[in-house]
């Protein structure tokens, strides 16, 4: 066993025992409940479980749990809800970028890192962002279009 | 007439009910994974019936709450379901209008509905659906004689209308992977390495070391599954398990299998239709061979299924492509009474025909009837679903054409070879792990409605232009190296590949400009509209001449040669590989239910297709598929994607046409037809890779 690791999920405190070579996604979905980070690939390749640690986006499939110690986790639950909805999500609704929807928390929590660094991005300063991310049924130019929009109106200081 | 699912499903009730106040519940029997179904069929209700959108609940897909509707394939939903519930909201209007006229003493002429509420001479009447509801009976069947409204009447078909089912999915909230019912535990599956493999041992020690918790391991012949309390658990004890299995007869495949011309040396039957051979006479006459190879559906995520089994009722979570399909399925494998089944569906990845879906939820079945009690999920892994889910098969595509005097095309054959596009319909993975198991024979031959063999290997094989004599000569091989099943379109969009490459070689055979050549083959003025339409829209007068590394190609197709009609140009640049610069589609498809979202699909095909000509190759190596990883089947990325435009023509008066598999054929064959006129040298197998490439511009050179 690891023992416990304290870590900050989504701003607030998060306490998890793992098995030595448990992954962030395992400790997510099983020990926390926290579904939006999605299984896709486990080897880091398809980006569906993108997590933002330290605000930079990582695999949740292939960093260990235990690498967390001390270090604040944002998942897509911790980006905003139907209530309050962070900008991103909203622009994603407005412009109806999503199919089946299962490589969004990814792309979103993905694009959050990108606007919080540079928040002017350009086309291609967004798609470079979100590559690590796949999306098979093909709403990329709707996603870039929903980023682009997101940050004109973070910028312009529109309400979500 | 009463349309087909309607006919099936004819109690008006299992359509539309009115039991919460204000509140109007719709059931349809196809199932949503992201295209926009329920919210497209929602809309067609709200305008039958007069009420706002907002009112509609759709009824979540479960066997016996939901008509019976089969599958949800062949981007038919809109055209089949869509009619039945028209006209089942129609006939409820109807029984409504006939109760209000009887309440109120009036002429049901005199009667209207706005927003559910009964207008009388355009006058509030103080009734509504709901007021109404106890007094009619929609236990009954449809009489077929209630009226759709003239596409002049519809105001909320033709809206934008937002995705009823994407708010979730923004909010990390959406799929049945997320799905934890009480005591639920997890299980993963040690799977033959072939379908002809019998487990022999595994080093239980091992299994048990890894686990690092209470395994149970299971073993039924040569189905053996891992069940843990928690997922990584299992994910541990399958880890050990794989590394300690040992079985008998494993065999390898080829890896030259993987390539569509192996196809033509593999056991085939053969099916010739259409008119007699040519007679050779003098015309001018042209042959190419095109190829594709297996492809991947690649859902993003990998299939899941949960499946418990308690008091003789066996009940099963599935996110496949139809919930009545899933319940015949476990039937026949589990052998419990149909009636014995619940199958309950949940959101899932994009599937894009027949992918693992159907598997896990058999899986977890299959584990269930055996440890009764506790929910069981079965999550398969990325390189399960890569290396376990049926693939889209290869083909071989030969063509031949005669030109008359005038370089017109007057005689085409199509002779294909391939495997059964929906031949692991109706199976599971883990069948050929049972005791007992007998691998079925090949697949009968499955008929239309009129009497004649259906294939998807034939579709589009004729290119949709008028063209006097035509045949397709299929080789059907049975069974198929690797397991095959439908993959979005069929052999709709390769087959348009084919055909519209070699229609482009015809004219420059012809010394005619590919639009120009297309457009004299085309009689039907909407096909002539849509290419005039993708003409003015990519400014195809531009075009400019062959071998400059930058192309403009073009392809039209009209779906199935009876559904909707669409042209795609692509615009290419080619050094070391296809830098893809824009694509534009102009497509008529009818009455178009929600415009956004029947644009999404539209493009959304336009990228996947673009995906499959550019990248995508299915691998064989070992007991079957070796390309089980994202490195090893790549498909486009963010920085790879065009921009793309689209326009829908004629979008009022038509009936509409389904559109979710109607752009990839066109903007596969426009992709390829860019990169033969950037290049000067055309590559006629897919995918067009780097290697291709070079090879293509040393055999010109």
């Amino acid at each position: 066993m690891t023992g416990a690791i304290d870590f900050t999920l989504n701003g607030k405190a998060a306490s998890v025992e793992a098995v030595a070579g448990t992954t962030l996604l395992e400790v997510l979905r099983g020990d926390l409940g926290l579904m939006g980070a999605r299984y896709g690939c486990g080897l880091g390749q398809c980006g569906a479980c993108t997590v933002l640690v330290e605000g930079r986006p990582v695999n949740a499939c292939v960093i260990e749990a235990a690498a967390l110690a001390g270090k604040s986790v944002t998942t897509i639950e911790g980006l905003g809800t139907s209530e309050r909805p962070h900008p991103l999500q909203t622009a994603f609704l407005d412009l109806q970028a999503g199919q089946c929807g299962y490589c969004l928390s990814g792309i979103l929590v993905s694009a959050k890192a990108l606007l919080d660094t540079n928040p002017a991005p350009s086309r291609a300063e967004i798609a470079t962002a979100l590559n690590g991310c796949l999306c098979r049924c093909g709403v990329h130019n709707r996603i870039l279009d929903a980023v682009a929009l997101a940050a004109t109106r973070m910028r312009d200081g529109v309400a979500a | 007439m009463i349309p087909g699912s309607l006919a099936a499903n004819p109690r008006l009730d299992r359509w539309v009910t009115f039991e919460a106040d204000g509140r109007v519940a719709v059931a349809f029997g196809k199932m949503e994974y992201g295209q926009g179904i329920f919210t497209s069929l929602a809309q067609m209700a709200a305008d039958e019936l007069d009420v706002a959108f907002e009112r509609l609940d759709v009824t979540p897909a479960a066997t016996g709450e939901i008509p019976d509707e089969g599958l949800t394939v062949g981007s038919m939903t809109t055209e089949t379901s869509g009619a039945s519930l028209r006209q089942a909201c129609a006939e409820v209007r109807a029984l409504f209008m006939a109760a209000a006229a009887a309440k109120l003493g009036c002429d049901p002429s005199a009667l209207d509905v706005r927003d559910g509420a009964v207008l009388r001479d355009d006058a509030p009447s103080g009734e509504t659906y709901w007021t109404l509801a106890d007094a009619v009976d929609l236990t009954r069947p449809p009489t077929g004689e209630a009226v759709w409204k003239s596409p002049d009447r519809l105001t909320q078909v033709g809206q934008s209308q937002p995705r009823l089912d994407l708010p979730p999915k923004v909010f990390g909230a959406a799929f049945l992977h997320d799905l934890l019912p009480p005591g639920m535990r997890h299980a993963r599956i040690l799977r033959q390495p072939n379908p002809e493999a019998r487990f022999v041992g595994l080093d239980e020690a091992a299994v048990r070391r890894a686990a690092g918790e209470d395994v149970d391991i299971l073993v039924d012949g040569s189905f053996v599954a891992l069940i843990c309390a928690t997922e990584s658990a299992a994910a541990r004890a399958l880890a050990a398990a794989e590394a300690s299995a040992r079985w008998d007869g494993v065999r390898d495949v080829p890896p030259a299998f993987g390539e569509a011309v192996a196809l033509t040396d593999m056991p085939q039957t053969i099916h010739t239709a259409g008119d007699p051979a040519p007679d050779h006479s003098n015309r001018r006459r042209l042959t190419a061979s095109f190829s594709k190879p297996y492809i991947s559906h690649a859902s993003m995520g990998p299939s899941v299924g949960i499946a418990r089994f308690e008091d003789g009722r066996l009940t099963i979570w599935t996110h496949n492509q139809g919930v009545y399909p899933m319940r015949a399925l476990a039937a026949r494998i589990t052998g419990l009474d149909a009636q014995a089944i619940d199958v309950i569906h949940g959101q899932g990845p994009g599937c894009y025909g027949h992918n693992g879906a159907d598997d896990p939820p058999i899986d977890a079945a299959l584990i269930a009837m055996r440890r009764p009690g506790s929910p069981v999920r079965v999550q398969w892994r990325r390189e399960d679903e890569f290396a376990y889910a049926p693939v889209g098969t290869a083909m071989l595509i030969e063509l031949s054409a005669e030109l008359d005097a005038s370089g017109r095309l007057v005689d085409y054959t199509a002779e294909i070879w391939n495997t059964p596009h929906t031949g692991a319909r109706g199976t599971a993975v883990a069948e050929s792990a049972l005791p007992g198991y007998v691998a079925p024979g090949p697949q009968p031959p499955r008929l239309m409605p009129d009497g004649s063999r259906f294939s998807g290997g034939l579709l589009n094989a004729i290119p949709s232009y008028d063209i006097a004599s035509k045949r397709t000569v299929e080789h059907v091989i049975d069974p198929s190296p690797i397991r095959t099943s439908s993959l979005r379109g069929l052999g709709g969009p390769p087959n348009a590949f084919a055909g519209e490459g070699f229609i482009d070689e015809l004219a420059e055979a012809a010394g005619q400009d590919p639009h120009a050549y297309r457009l004299a083959m085309v009689s039907d003025p909407r096909g002539r509209a849509v290419l005039e339409r993708i003409a003015t829209m990519s400014d195809w007068s531009r075009r400019w001449e062959t071998g400059t590394g930058r192309g403009l190609g073009l392809a039209y197709d009209r779906h199935r040669g009876a559904g909707a009609f669409c042209a795609v140009v692509a615009e290419v640049e080619v050094e070391a590989d296809v830098r893809l610069v824009k694509l534009w589609c102009a497509c008529d498809a009818g009455l178009i239910i929600n415009p956004d979202g029947a644009k999404n699909q539209l493009e959304g095909g336009m990228i996947m297709a673009a995906s499959w000509t550019l990248k995508e190759q299915v691998k064989l190596g070992g007991p079957g598929i070796a390309s089980t990883t994202w490195d090893d089947y790549p498909i486009l990325r963010f920085d790879e994607i065009p921009p793309v435009e689209i326009e829908l023509l004629n979008t009022r008066d038509k009936r509409p046409y389904g559109i979710g598999e109607i752009s990839q054929g066109p903007c596969m064959a426009a992709i390829a037809n860019a990169v033969a006129h950037a290049l000067g040298a055309r590559l006629r197998d897919l995918p067009l890779t780097r290697e291709k490439i070079a090879a293509a511009l040393l055999k010109e050179g």
